[in-house]
């Protein structure tokens, strides 16, 4: 064909990119994102070192400094920079400590709802037929249990250590997880590379585990996060009621059930933990909900 | 449609009778049902009368049978506490609770809907943005705290409403906002996708070849159908409405369900607690059948199958 | 709500529908898509004018400017889009959906969902009468009841209180024509109708089209990738191709003296019976459609066409070979054999 080198337009339709180059072109561009992993890393860094952050020892009771307002009062003093709570106890202190339980319940109860849920979902989704009527019977049932009122229940039954309210709270959040493991295995059951592992008779943990679990973990990681902040909030609604962590560790929920009384009075005393409790939860989700755009092909529109 | 409304009913009574057999072990695990009903001055005769008289030597199964015959009957036996018939204890309580229920998916309702259309038409103008924000502040609120909050402000700064109590319509008014706002988001954000959804479909263009007016495209023709997943979602979220109950009629000393279950829990009078956990469960699994049946009737497609 | 807006004086004689220079732009990630590059036509009273050409060349988005459906972001200019003495592009957004529906209407390529799941047949027929005249409901429902009729559609009472998913993609299309007949509009754009149809209810559809395009004295455009509908049912042909009219004429003589290569190519990758020899694979034009984003210099055509030389790079303007009939080729007054195109071997037929 004569003439078939001159360009035809000024310009030829842009080269398609590889999945990994655009979800690391979006990342920086995505603002909540970067938000939410910021906020995030940086309450993780506070937990971690909170024994080296803390101006106080956070159980220390000092009945001479009682309820000391924040700094920013006029009676505040820079030596307890958020005051102290009623027992004269570091309010700084305790905020940085308390970060502490809300990730180690937080993460340590998605890892076991994650677990549960995963596992149901997988199998309920590979195997389908009666497999999948069982877990989603099981689920119906789990789904219809009001959540807060039986974690009450069971944290008040069984004495609300640190370690029994995580098991609880992994115990009653992993619906979420089935249902995302179930939908995504749903439609890897038949991806033709699962059918190759099923034709070379590869075994069933095999595939389970090394063709369909890798495939499905970004959905789940998502789900994982979500639930994280889920579990912190929960938590803290446990404690907030008496029935989660016990005095005197120093729960956000517990430190706001602990500061109701002077509330009206001294309204930085729930206003503080509150806020804390807020922001962690909150860059938790934006991270979940980021991680979700990013990894959905074009951007989920939610 | 009736098959697939009978095979749900099929599934929500099963259903029903395995929370059932959970809340009766609730019961059993709380501990010796004998030396709890005697209370702390019984004898060791009395407590072996008492295990005689309730039936409590014989086998659990048995125990179970009579059990779930009794709560067929809404007899979920006596409160250790108050020492009378926990159904009263319940029924005295129920209206508050549902009343808190029903306000709180109103005002639920009427912010997320039309908020979630005006952030779809209006996409990524100012009004998306305070959508979008108060989707992810209301996910990440502990609504405890926005409860004492609204306290703190509305209650004691402004006193416009009372703090505590439900004997005037406005001691419903701040629970009922806090609760609200929890079902809010996840309403809100349905209904945007949803209408987004729609918005792009062909039987809206045609509307709009058709010249129709933007008002009946927009209403008559796409929030008719992006509403309908939305529907099924508010009877759901009622359920976990009525669940998260016990969390704002503590923080605001409403005296409904979710706080005779929260106090019954903090004396250990475990028949409440069960009786509550029931009832709860009972009232979720009923809304998510009128959500199925209630989803069904407004689409014709499933409607007419 | 004005539902005819003034037209000035009706001439009879004067085309219904003249566009001329029509641009369509459409801003995308990659830059600007020069969807339709200053297209001109008219359409008579009572014509039938089919706008023919491959996917992407910019025949849909011509249907959708000229009825105004286009996206907001869509950059629409023209020298004259005048429809029946109206300017269209200087008429409100309130003035044009008055038209639409109305004078205007539109036929769609996907019935299955075209119709609005949510709403009886009888609903959504009526509906559009009752926007635009002053009829009552029962009068709305006698109009439907009859142009269900006309279309071929039995028990038609009863079809009005039934939903779009009771019927048939092939009734739905029968409705959706219904529906576009129901104020009588002077225009109907018909954007591949009968593509997702069968075979056996594609012609159905198309003879149905013609029969009440007679009747009804409508003009229709009709919009298709595929050459052999329209030799059925066409009295004047466009062709368009990368966002440009290449040919017009009518039908007869461009079947018989196609000008523009493109055309020749398109008429020659038709199997004819009797002419293909049994067994032989279909033909198409070898190469591929040039991008329409950013700015296209000279021919479109010319990285696909056998005769293309030098004199290519500059834009062809468009050559009258005979009153009726216009190619946009530097070839064009040359008569050409029309077997100058060598077709080859096609392996996916555009066959659908």
């Amino acid at each position: 064909m004569p003439d078939s080198t001159t360009p035809l337009a000024t310009r030829t339709s842009p080269r398609l990119r590889s999945p990994f180059a655009s979800l690391s072109a979006r990342l920086p561009r995505h603002r909540t994102l970067l938000l939410g992993i910021t906020i995030t890393g940086l309450l993780v860094l506070i937990a971690l070192l909170a024994p080296w952050l803390a101006p106080h020892d956070p159980y220390a009771q000092s009945t001479a400094n009682r309820m000391i307002p924040p700094v920013w009062h006029a009676a505040g003093s820079w030596e307890h920079m958020l005051g102290t709570d009623r027992l004269g106890r570091d309010y700084l202190s305790r905020l940085l400590y308390g970060a502490r339980i809300s990730l180690f319940i937080g993460l340590l109860a998605a890892f076991i709802s994650g677990l549960i849920g995963t596992t149901l979902g997988v199998l309920a989704g590979y195997f389908g037929g009666r497999v999948d009527a069982v877990v989603s019977y099981i689920l119906t049932t789990r789904l219809a249990l009001p959540v807060v009122l039986v974690a009450l229940a069971l944290a008040s039954l069984t004495g609300g250590s640190l370690i029994m309210v995580t098991l609880l709270l992994g115990l009653l959040l992993w619906d979420r997880f089935t249902v995302v493991a179930r939908s995504a295995t749903v439609q890897l059951r038949d991806a033709e590379y699962v059918q190759a592992a099923q034709a070379l008779g590869a075994s069933l943990p095999y595939i389970l585990l090394r063709e369909i679990l890798p495939n499905i973990a970004p959905a789940l990681i998502v789900v994982a996060t979500l639930e994280v902040a889920n579990a912190i909030l929960l938590e803290a609604t446990l404690s907030f009621l008496g029935m989660g962590i016990q005095p005197p560790l120093p729960s956000w929920g517990l430190m706001i059930a602990e500061g109701k009384a002077y509330m009206f009075f001294q309204p930085w005393v729930i206003a503080i933990p509150g806020a804390a409790l807020f922001m962690l939860v909150l860059a938790i989700n934006l991270l979940g909900d980021g991680l979700r755009d990013i990894s959905a092909p074009g951007g989920r529109d939610e | 449609m009736w098959a697939f409304i009978l095979k749900r009913l099929l599934v929500a009574l099963g259903v029903a009778l395995t929370i059932s057999v959970l809340s009766f072990s609730l019961l059993q695990i709380s501990g010796d049902l004998a030396i709890a009903i005697g209370g702390p001055e019984a004898t060791a005769e009395q407590v072996e009368q008492i295990r005689q008289e309730f039936g409590l030597d014989r086998p659990l199964i048995q125990q179970f049978g009579a059990w779930l015959w009794n709560a067929a009957q809404f007899d979920f036996g006596r409160s250790y506490y108050y020492q009378s018939s926990v159904m009263e204890l319940v029924a005295e309580r129920l209206p508050v609770t549902l009343t808190l229920g029903f306000l709180s998916l109103a005002i639920a309702i009427c912010v997320s809907i039309p908020l979630g259309v005006a952030a779809a038409l209006k996409r990524g103008s100012w009004i998306d943005r305070v959508a979008m924000a108060i989707a992810v502040t209301g996910q990440a609120m502990p609504n405890f705290w926005f409860g004492l909050t609204l306290i703190i402000v509305f209650a004691v700064n402004l006193q416009w409403f009372p703090a505590a109590g439900s004997e005037s319509w406005k001691g419903y008014v701040l629970p009922a906002i806090a609760l609200g706002y929890y079902a809010t988001p996840a309403m809100m954000r349905l209904t945007r996708s949803g209408m987004l959804e729609v918005l792009q479909s062909d039987y809206i263009r045609t509307a709009r070849a058709k010249g129709l007016s933007t008002t009946s495209v927009v209403f008559k023709h796409a929030l008719r159908n992006a509403v309908i997943p939305v529907v099924a979602l508010a009877a759901v979220e009622l359920g976990f409405m009525l669940g998260g109950s016990v969390v704002i009629e503590t923080v605001f000393s409403l005296r409904g369900l979710g706080h005779l279950a929260w106090s019954a829990i903090s004396r250990n009078d475990y028949p409440v607690v069960q009786a509550v956990v029931l009832i709860i469960a009972l009232f979720y699994i009923v809304l998510t059948l009128l959500a199925d049946i209630l989803n069904a009737a407004l689409d014709p497609r499933l409607r007419t199958r | 709500m004005s539902n005819n807006i003034s037209t000035g004086i009706t001439n009879t004689s004067a085309p219904l529908l003249k566009v001329t220079n029509l641009q369509v732009k459409l801003p995308v990630a990659a830059g600007t898509l020069n969807a339709v590059r200053g297209i001109d036509f008219e359409v008579q009273r009572g014509e039938m004018l089919c706008i023919v050409g491959e996917s992407g060349c910019g025949k849909s988005m011509t249907s959708m400017a000229l009825m105004g459906l286009l996206p907001q972001r869509a950059n629409i200019t023209a020298s004259q889009l005048n429809f029946d003495g109206a300017e269209l592009l200087s008429l409100t957004e309130r003035q044009r959906s008055g038209l639409r529906g109305s004078r205007m209407a539109m036929i769609f390529q996907e019935p299955m969902t075209a119709l609005n799941p949510a709403y009886t047949l009888g609903n959504q027929l009526c509906e559009v009468l009752r926007r635009h005249r002053k009829v009552s409901r029962q009068q709305a429902k006698e109009r439907a009841i009859y142009l269900l009729g006309k279309v071929g559609i039995s028990a038609a009472e009863e079809r009005l209180d039934q939903y779009p998913h009771q019927l048939s993609g092939g009734l739905r299309q029968r409705i959706m024509i219904a529906m576009a007949l129901m104020c009588e509009p002077d225009l109907i754009i018909a954007d591949e109708p009968t593509t997702a149809l069968d075979v056996t209810i594609q012609a159905q559809i198309l003879r149905l089209l013609r029969d009440l395009q007679r009747e009804f004295g409508t003009a229709i455009i009709f919009i298709t990738h595929d050459l052999g509908v329209v030799a059925r049912i066409a009295d004047r042909v466009a062709v368009m191709y990368a966002g440009e009219i290449v040919e017009t004429a009518d039908t007869t003589t461009l079947f018989n003296a196609p000008q523009h290569p493109y055309t020749q190519g398109l008429i020659n990758c038709i199997p004819t019976p009797g002419k293909t020899p049994p067994g032989s694979r279909l033909q198409a034009i070898p190469g591929v459609v040039p991008s329409l984003i950013g700015e296209v210099k000279g021919c479109a055509f010319r990285n696909r066409c056998s005769r293309a030389e030098e004199r290519c790079t500059t834009a062809p303007a468009l050559i009258q070979a005979t009153q009726a009939h216009a190619v946009r080729c530097h070839f064009a007054t040359s008569p050409v054999p029309s077997t100058a195109i060598p077709c080859e071997v096609l392996h996916e037929s555009h066959q659908r």
